[in-house]
């Protein structure tokens, strides 16, 4: 029997969305929007957090709502540096760096799947989503 | 080239090094000063991969970075020195002849009153940034090239540009 997408549980965290400036807010915002989906995400904002502060927010937003993926903007980001500390050791925990809004539409509709699972499947079908049209450059 | 700039950032490496003054600097290579950073292979990989995978990152002591700092000069490439506090900077004012100092980033914190956007300090960190201009240091904020500098009195006053 197939699952009823209006009686899932879509509103139960399943990742953390962090990194510069308000991209977590209007990514999440963005999701929600297209999909309903939005509160599998939840969106830290780490301005004006020094690292160790960054680090202990995360984490208390992983441990308050039991998720183990984070997916976040920059390889560079402190929000990546932060997150790969925390994940360090621990099993089934992953860090998706370089995310975009594609990648977060694939996870929010991968319940199916374990949350790395989704993410890492997420991540491939957010490298794939990303095009170049126009100036020279063919089709 | 040489060391292009000598910059507090209590995030060390990150976005607005990276990318903000690493594009535009074109820089090549990084020097980072953290004692506990040089004295950990795990913590330098993890910054060794928030770079792209053609930009060097050289990892120092305060102390050893003081004998280092005449090569990094002399290198014909761009290149930016990081340090995690102010302290760690005195050090190279002192010892190195650090003669201009970008504060970029010293977040929020415990004692730490906030100056300006970026920039939070305590009253003992305001002594040291004090010091530094003493020691003959041009200290001045900017957290990205394109903001403008904004001078030490202007940065202790509050007085965001």
């Amino acid at each position: 029997m197939s699952s009823d997408p209006s009686t899932s549980n879509v509103e139960r965290p399943r990742a953390i969305v962090a990194g510069h400036g308000e991209f977590a807010a209007g990514l999440v915002s963005a999701v929600g929007q297209i999909t309903g989906r939005g509160g599998q995400l939840i969106a830290v904002s780490v301005a004006k957090l020094g690292v160790e502060d960054i680090e202990k927010l995360l984490r208390s937003r992983m441990q308050e709502s039991n998720v183990k993926v984070i997916f976040t903007d920059l390889q560079a980001g402190s929000c990546t540096m932060a997150s790969r500390r925390i994940l360090r050791g621990v099993d089934d925990a992953v860090l998706i760096a370089g995310t975009n809004l594609p990648t977060l539409l694939d996870f929010v509709f991968s319940e199916a799947k374990s949350p790395a699972e989704a993410a890492r499947h997420a991540a491939e079908r957010g490298k794939s989503a990303i095009t170049a049209h126009g100036a020279g450059g063919g089709a | 080239m040489t060391l292009e700039l000598y910059r507090i950032d209590d995030r060390l490496i990150h976005g607005q090094v990276v990318v903000g003054w690493g594009q535009p600097l074109d820089l090549e290579f990084i020097v980072l000063v953290d004692d506990t950073v040089a004295t950990s292979d795990w913590e330098q990989e993890l910054y060794r991969m928030g770079v792209p995978p053609e930009m060097d990152v050289f990892f120092h002591t305060a102390t050893d970075a003081v004998a280092a700092i005449p090569k990094y000069r002399a290198d014909s490439r761009p290149g930016l020195l990081l340090t995690g506090d102010i302290a760690t900077m005195r050090r190279l004012v002192d010892e190195a002849g650090v003669t201009e100092v970008n504060v970029g980033g010293i977040h929020s914190g415990a004692g730490r009153t906030q100056r300006l956007r970026y920039v939070f300090l305590s009253p003992d960190e305001e002594v040291q940034l004090r010091e530094l201009a003493a020691r003959g240091a041009e200290v001045t904020a900017r957290d990205v090239p394109g903001a403008r500098p904004v001078t030490l009195a202007d940065l202790l006053a509050g007085n965001e540009p």
